[in-house]
């Protein structure tokens, strides 16, 4: 286990400098010299210029830059924002839980209905409701998630006004300094009446948006997982043994298909990102991928590149965790 | 079709063997998913390629007079705009027909690009050595570890958005999966008695990958390509959305349905039909790929 451990953890060295190399070659590669484009039209004499690009080290040898590139991240810097002159990694810090608050909202919500749902297709194999589910789980699959969640502000805010449009709290009616970060936890530690009933109903619909894509492929995944182990030797046993369907089912079967659902649900971080990125627009949920948007539109090329990095940090870090617990599960795995 | 095999007198009591295309045919056809999905998808790719005769009107003619009608069931809607208008007069049916002519457009050349260059690196990657294996899988790796929207979003940013770079982008996302797979089933198929004895009959390196072992990973690969195309059509759609893909006047569904999105609340039909036209012809393309994955091999299993 430990040599498998170090042989996982060093195959991610090499993918972290290729990172650190394609983030500092990208941004390098945007047309326009940041310096003018931090300064703004009207221009500024040759000697504040030659300052500011000394101060970005924009006189140095490209692989120095790179260098110092790499040494800076190593001591936790990721630049430094054009727009606001904060460290990017403050304002990722700051906007962060958001998106977890979202990301976790949206797993919750795909991870309690997806595997129950592959779970009866799969002992119901062939039925009405097993031929229904895997139509809606291609919809689900196939869905421009942010149509989706226009076509559900549409109807469920606008129409019903069963939901807010927006945002993640009424900011008119409660205030609070955010303490952690996570807008329901903050609004419970408030102890303001109606707070948390009221971040709860602004998460609803993100968080349904966000959860359709990884709904659909758990409940998919699921099903088959759970048609794999049915037929194993050892639920014949447990239906020999006399015993009922839902404790076959439920806890020798279930038990065993949901090795590779948790693998499935670790490796859905990258996809949550990426739908938060879309989710976040549509909702305006200030999280870290509306900031991404927003720095684009911005020019912000730091805030972009830094953010870049950090979020593929993070997908990297929570991958190479998905496959040690995998290993942990699974020994067949460890020896592969 | 040549691999019939002619009726001998041992075999005329016997059925007769079916040609591969036709027992694939067979199998296909039997998924009643899959059969709905291709049909659909054919009526999009013939919309798409006869879309300046079945459009209505061209797709950027402005009508002053009628910005933002209603469809034709709506109350104030004519039969004049079958759809109604968007928000600058233009015929909402012409412009998500040549819509369909842009998406499938998209979806076809990132599909063609990276099966190319999917099949030569990932050839690459088994049979020139160790060294060349290891660079392109890291980078492969890298590529798959940043979240795929967050890649095209980078790539977008730093080459400008437009339908071309919309098209680079998504073939760079989406590229490490042709290359693992092609890699994966050569190194399987490398393995096999027909290859080494192909070896020992003298043939060189280049036929030996490319008429020897490529056929034989041809089957997964085509699976891939088709399901590559609406993901493709997927994420070019999300860039539009996002104001990184095509440029409007472009008539692509993404960029239309972020043009809609202040319409929301007084003309929703503006942003329903952009996203129906996404959603219908990214669900045909996955029931069609997955008929085609059954159908091309039963031992392969709906993941």
């Amino acid at each position: 286990m430990f040599r498998y451990l170090l042989r996982r953890l060093a195959l991610t060295i090499p993918t972290f400098i290729a990172l650190m190399f394609v983030t500092f070659v990208a941004i390098r590669l945007v047309p326009g010299d940041p310096v003018e484009v931090r300064v703004g039209e009207r221009g500024i004499s040759p000697e504040r210029l030659a300052m500011f690009r000394h101060e970005l080290g924009l006189d140095q040898p490209v692989w120095k830059q790179f260098a110092d590139y790499c040494v800076q991240l190593m001591h936790g810097d990721f630049g430094t924002s054009l727009a606001t002159n904060q460290k990017v990694l403050t304002e990722f810090a700051a906007l962060f839980p958001a998106t977890i608050e979202l990301s976790l909202a949206g797993m919750l919500f795909a991870v309690v209905l997806g595997i129950p749902a592959g779970t009866i297709a799969a002992a119901r194999r062939g039925t009405l409701f097993d031929q229904t589910l895997m139509g809606l789980s291609v919809t689900g699959y196939s869905m421009p998630i942010f149509w989706w969640g226009l076509l559900l502000i549409m109807f469920v805010a606008e129409r019903w006004g069963l939901t807010p449009v927006s945002g993640r709290i009424d900011l008119i009616k409660y205030y609070f300094e955010p303490t952690t970060g996570f807008m329901v936890i903050d609004a419970w530690l408030s102890g303001q009446a109606g707070a948390v009933k009221d971040a709860l109903h602004h998460l609803v619909l993100p968080a349904i948006v966000l959860g359709t894509i990884p709904l659909a492929v758990i409940a998919r995944m699921t099903r088959s997982a759970m048609l794999e182990v049915l037929s194993e030797d050892y639920v014949r046993t447990a239906r020999a043994k006399g015993l009922p369907a839902w404790r076959v089912i439920g806890l020798h079967a279930l038990r065993n298909a949901l090795i590779p659902v948790v693998t499935i649900i670790g490796l859905q971080v990258g996809a949550l990102m990426a739908g938060a990125v879309l989710t976040e627009t549509i909702f305006s949920w200030p999280g870290v991928g509306k900031w991404l948007i927003e720095s684009i539109s911005r020019r912000d090329y730091p805030a972009l590149q830094g953010g870049v990095m950090l979020i593929s940090s993070i997908v990297i870090g929570v991958n190479l965790l998905v496959d040690l617990t995998y290993g942990l599960i699974n020994p067949r795995i460890r020896h592969g | 079709m040549a691999e019939i095999a002619a009726p001998s007198t041992a075999a005329a009591t016997l059925p007769q063997d079916l040609s591969p295309l036709r027992a694939f045919w067979a199998a296909f056809r039997e998924n009643r998913g899959a059969m709905f999905g291709f049909c659909v998808v054919a009526v999009i790719v013939l919309l798409a390629i006869f879309a300046d005769f079945v459009a209505p009107y061209a797709p950027n003619e402005q009508f002053r007079d009628a910005v933002r009608a209603a469809p034709m069931w709506a109350d104030g809607g004519s039969a004049r705009f079958i759809l109604g208008t968007d928000s600058l007069g233009r015929d909402m049916l012409s412009r998500l027909i040549h819509g369909a002519r842009v998406s499938l457009f998209i979806g076809m050349a990132v599909m063609s690009v990276s099966f190319v260059i999917g099949v030569l690196l990932g050839l690459a990657c088994v049979s020139l050595g160790n060294a060349v294996d290891v660079a392109i899988t890291r980078v492969m790796d890298l590529i798959m570890a940043v979240p795929s929207l967050v890649l095209a979003i980078l790539v977008v940013a730093v080459l400008g958005p437009s339908l071309t770079n919309t098209i680079v982008a998504v073939t760079i996302v989406y590229l490490p999966r042709y290359v693992r797979l092609v890699r994966a089933s050569a190194l399987t198929e490398l393995g096999k008695d027909y290859v080494t004895a192909a070896r020992v009959a003298g043939v060189g390196p280049a036929r030996l990958m490319f008429s020897t072992v490529l056929p034989n990973c041809l089957s997964p690969l085509i699976v891939q390509a088709a399901l590559g195309v609406s993901d493709a059509i997927l994420e070019a759609a999300a860039l539009g959305f996002l104001g990184l893909g095509a440029q409007p006047p472009t008539a692509e569904w993404g960029t239309m349905l972020a043009d809609a999105r202040e319409f929301i609340r007084s003309n929703p039909w503006l942003v329903t039909f952009p996203g129906l036209a996404i959603l219908i012809t990214v669900v045909s393309i996955n029931l069609a790929g997955d008929g085609l994955r059954d159908a091309l091999d039963p031992k392969m299993r709906r993941s």
